[in-house]
């Protein structure tokens, strides 16, 4: 079962202000305010999108790898009866190299163009070439059928060791790296940047160490895996002004990006975020919006695109595959001494990959006195690479948390105790520099030293136990939120987050909280680019910390207001007015509910309408201990869970339910990562496994319950002590898995997935 | 082009009569020609489930059916779930137990499971996983998901489903 770790245990632990505080509507578990549409099938999702008038799309893709688009005819498409618009690289804006930040990620629009409509070549297999118009689906699907690109097909480049090599076949012939310092190289070249991060003297720490252990790791390309398609419904109408309703991630990053790529004011363009069917970081690029809305402003008619499984799986997504190599040294008492990592990441066809992040975290959990870190960030024809879920964490935690095992194994040392005396506290600083705030990973070690499941004894042949830690960094950006009162004492919240998991409640209650009101009582709505202020992208684990700060200033700018009425209604100076608990109060034990107040504020100045922005930037480190027991069939090498325990600092949990379902959330997308999931290519480059069945995502056949272990260290930044908590659950579990299974069958995996053919080829190694 | 076909079915407890192309899925005629949108579009090709709906009390993937076969069949829908003024035991129970996230799997988990708990009141926690594997959650990890179906088949929930059924 669930557990809390309950804050008076913590409490010489828990740092001070928030932790101490009483909740009335924190720490409950409302049911959330879109259940009802969500579970009778009225929730609005962006394919649901119906207009007057209404065009539907398709899309004609490339179906090689690394090819030149020498012509492209669309004369017969165009002849066939119903298809209102054709639109090819000739009929969007060749934008300039710019960069545009995200919020979880950067893009360069000159490149974000290229990718969402082929120009000079086709760099991956799905890459789009053309785009129709059509008074329905299936007249869209005929006339792609009879578009014709001639292509002119050149050497595909898969791995990103081979994209590295000199002589390597060249995606972008203006692409030159990009040093540390900034500086530009002087030839054409598959690697992007070159980042390094030093701390200490690295060779002396090894010096110190008694055992040095050095690995080598390779993972694959993997798949966000969300359920919903991507899609796209657009109108350009008649005064030049663009709406798009869409399932996105962020409704202002998809804004800004499509006022790059369309050349238009982005006062000009409004985006609808529709309910989005998952993300988890793949849905923050645009694909289909910028063509829906050209194909709209060509026809003159709204125009919907929804994209196809397998074009999901070849064209969007997904997170790199990687090639780590990392080296740790500890001394006879199991401190590390330094530590190493070189890190490479696939970036896909465009810039991109998240191994900046990826050189960040690697060591992040850990006290590294000297340490050093080199990431490349690598093109190849695959597709541009995305966030999910932490990114690049995951790839190098594999590595790092693989490799202390080893060492464990070496000293005789529990890894537990290796983790809680190297782990990093307050004070600790990380290699790429920034210095830890109060933070929980010695908590979450702790919190599985005294799980249920750490103290019972694994027993059986075959099984063994793991454990591993990750870290994410957590964002804060920009938010906004408005708030009305409502005259029946109600708050109406309208705010720019897309909400992927429960996150209106989580934000709603923060402003329930903060005006001392039920959290029924306050209506959440996601805002559309004309109706909210500016928002970053629902990603970095950011909603509930910064939104919801945002939000509780909206509340705090309605208690303001609220004071300033009862003054006027009672005729005293607003100083000698207090707001408690959803109550203000006033001399002589005068008094006024919330309620009460609202249906005054017609005849006492009119409507009270809050707002609130948050800029704040220290969203406190998420960290993570893991462990799992898994079982190894010795004949097929399957490997099963047995049992999960995920243990977490989650800061407050706002709304512990969906805190927990983050949490099991990312431990199974973990467990595919680990166990299953991988981008299986042919020689040509052509993706072998581009549907669910193949590609073969955790179902819950496959899984057992997974146990959460909510660890609360409130973030001494936030007035709820609210951490990010959405990413993190992802990063530990292939580690843990890997352990485990050594402990298993005694055969170290240094490759993931971890899937039976790559288990038994170990367990056979062994034999021979 | 072939011409279009007039099929008529009882859909969410209604004789219905609806025009389709031969080559519509039921899929797309749910939601493009019927307007119900709730259930949702994954693959189309079979292998997420969020398009469940039950054809004659079976769960099927509407993506693989024919429109034009369900001719005299029984289609119901997530729309048709919940009573008009009470929710199914099942869409409690997930509201209750935090199973969405997203919730674009949601109405195919909750046909799925209406179909489980229709023939076995009070299934394992095995049988649930086993009869839910044809639907994919990727927000979940499904551990509520399973809890949220377990606590709509235990006792008090199964008269409840009754009194829905009724």
């Amino acid at each position: 079962m669930t557990a809390i770790v309950n804050k008076n245990e913590l409490k010489q632990l828990a740092a001070e202000p928030a932790a101490q505080a009483v909740y009335k509507v924190i720490g409950t578990r409302p049911i959330r305010h879109d259940g009802v549409d969500k579970v009778t099938g009225r929730a609005r999702y962006g394919a649901d999108v119906q207009l007057t008038g209404l065009l539907f799309g398709a899309t004609v893709r490339s179906p090689h790898t690394h090819a030149r688009i020498v012509s492209i005819d669309t004369s017969q498409a165009l002849a066939l009866p119903g298809v209102r618009a054709v639109i090819t690289r000739d009929d969007l804006i060749d934008p300039k190299h710019r960069v545009e930040e995200l919020g979880e990620g950067a893009v360069d629009i000159a490149h974000l163009s290229r990718n969402v409509l082929a120009r000079e070549k086709a760099l991956y297999r799905g890459h789009v070439v053309a785009a129709i118009a059509a008074d329905d689906v299936h007249i869209a699907e005929e006339a792609a059928r009879l578009i014709r690109v001639e292509y002119e097909p050149l050497p595909p480049v898969l791995w990103v060791l081979d994209a590295m090599r000199d002589d390597s076949p060249i995606l972008l012939p203006d692409l030159r790296t990009q040093s540390i310092a900034g500086q530009k190289g002087d030839r054409p070249t598959n690697i992007a940047r070159h980042f390094r991060y030093e701390k200490g003297d690295v060779a002396e720490g090894f010096k110190q160490a008694k055992v040095v252990i050095e690995r080598t790791f390779d993972t694959a390309t993997v798949h966000q895996g969300y359920i919903e398609p991507h899609n796209a419904t657009a109108l350009w109408n008649a005064d030049g002004h663009v709406t798009v309703w869409t399932s996105t991630q962020g409704a202002f990053a998809a804004r800004d990006q499509l006022g790059g790529l369309l050349n238009l004011p982005i006062s000009q363009i409004k985006v609808v975020p529709m309910e989005i069917g998952g993300g988890f970081g793949g849905k923050i690029a645009v694909y289909l919006e910028p063509l829906a809305a050209v194909l709209s402003k060509k026809s003159g008619r709204p125009v919907k695109l929804v994209m196809d499984r397998a074009s999901v799986f070849e064209a969007t997504g997904p997170t790199p595959a990687s090639h780590i190599r990392v080296k740790i040294g500890a001394d006879a008492e199991g401190r590390i001494t330094a530590a190493e990592a070189w890190l490479a990441y696939e970036a896909g066809a465009f810039p991109g990959s998240p191994i900046n992040p990826g050189c960040m975290c690697v060591f992040a959990c850990y006290d590294v006195p000297n340490g050093r870190v080199d990431g490349y960030d690598v093109v190849v024809n695959k597709p541009r690479t995305n966030a999910y879920r932490a990114p690049g964490a995951t790839n190098a935690a594999m590595a790092t948390e693989t490799v202390i095992d080893e060492i464990c194994e070496e000293l005789h040392l529990d890894p537990l105790e290796f983790r809680a005396k190297n782990a990093a506290r307050e004070g600790t600083r990380r290699i790429d520099g920034p210095v830890y705030s109060r933070i929980g990973m010695a908590e979450t070690v702790e919190a599985i030293r005294n799980s249920d499941h750490w103290q019972t004894k694994l027993e059986g042949p075959c099984r063994g136990r793991g454990v591993a830690s990750g870290f994410w960094f957590n964002a804060g950006l920009q938010s906004s939120a408005t708030a009305t009162v409502s005259a029946d004492g109600r708050v109406a919240l309208v705010e720019g987050s897309t909400d992927i998991g429960g996150s209106r409640t989580g934000i709603a209650m923060q402003l329930a909280e903060t005006l001392g009101i039920p959290a029924e009582d306050v209506t959440p709505t996601v805002g559309d680019t004309d109706g909210i202020g500016y928002t970053d992208v629902t990603g970095g684990s950011r909603v509930t910390y910064a939104t919801g700060w945002a939000a509780h200033e909206a509340g705090q700018d309605i208690k303001r207001q609220l004071i300033q009425r009862a003054a006027l209604l009672w005729d005293v100076d607003p100083s000698d007015v207090t707001y408690e608990a959803g109550c203000l109060h006033g001399p002589g034990d005068k008094r006024i509910t919330f309620r009460e107040l609202a249906a005054k504020l017609a005849k006492t100045g009119g409507p009270v309408i809050g707002r609130g922005t948050s800029t704040h930037n220290k969203p406190g480190g998420a960290f993570a201990t893991h462990v799992v027991d898994v079982e190894v069939d010795p004949e097929t090498a399957k490997v099963t869970i047995l049992r999960y325990t995920a243990a977490q600092d989650v800061g407050t949990a706002i709304h512990p339910s969906y805190v927990e379902g983050q949490v099991q959330g990312g431990v199974v997308q973990g467990i595919g990562w680990a166990l299953n999931e991988e981008y299986v290519y042919d020689a040509e480059g052509r993706m072998r496994n581009a549907s669910f069945l193949d590609y073969r995502m955790p179902t819950c056949y496959d899984v057992p319950m997974i146990e959460p272990l909510l660890v609360e260290v409130p973030n001494p930044d936030h007035p709820f002590g609210v951490r990010g908590v959405g990413e993190v659950p992802i990063v530990p579990p292939p580690a843990a898995i890997a352990n485990a299974i050594h402990q298993a069958i005694g055969v170290r995996m240094r490759q993931l997935p971890m899937s039976p053919p790559r288990v038994l080829h170990e367990i056979l190694a062994r034999a021979t | 082009m072939a011409r279009k076909r007039i099929v008529s079915a009882i859909l969410n407890g209604t004789e219905q009569e609806f025009l389709c192309a031969p080559r519509q899925t039921l899929l797309e005629v749910l939601r493009d020609v019927l307007s119900l949108t709730g259930t949702k579009e994954g693959c189309s090709n079979g292998n997420c489930g969020a398009c469940t709906v039950l054809l004659d009390g079976r769960p099927v993937d509407s993506c693989l059916v024919l429109a034009v076969e369900t001719e005299g069949c029984r289609v119901d829908t997530i729309e048709g779930l919940a009573i008009p003024d009470q929710l199914h035991p099942l869409q409690q129970a997930f509201l209750e137990n935090a199973a969405l996230q997203c919730g674009i799997c949601t109405p195919g988990f909750l046909m799925s499971a209406k179909a489980l708990l229709d023939g076995n009141d009070d299934p394992s926690e095995e049988e649930i996983r086993f009869a839910l594997a044809g639907n994919l959650c990727r927000c979940t990890g499904y551990d509520k998901i399973v809890r949220a179906v377990q606590s709509a088949a235990a006792p008090t929930s199964a008269d409840a489903r009754q009194g829905a059924s009724e």
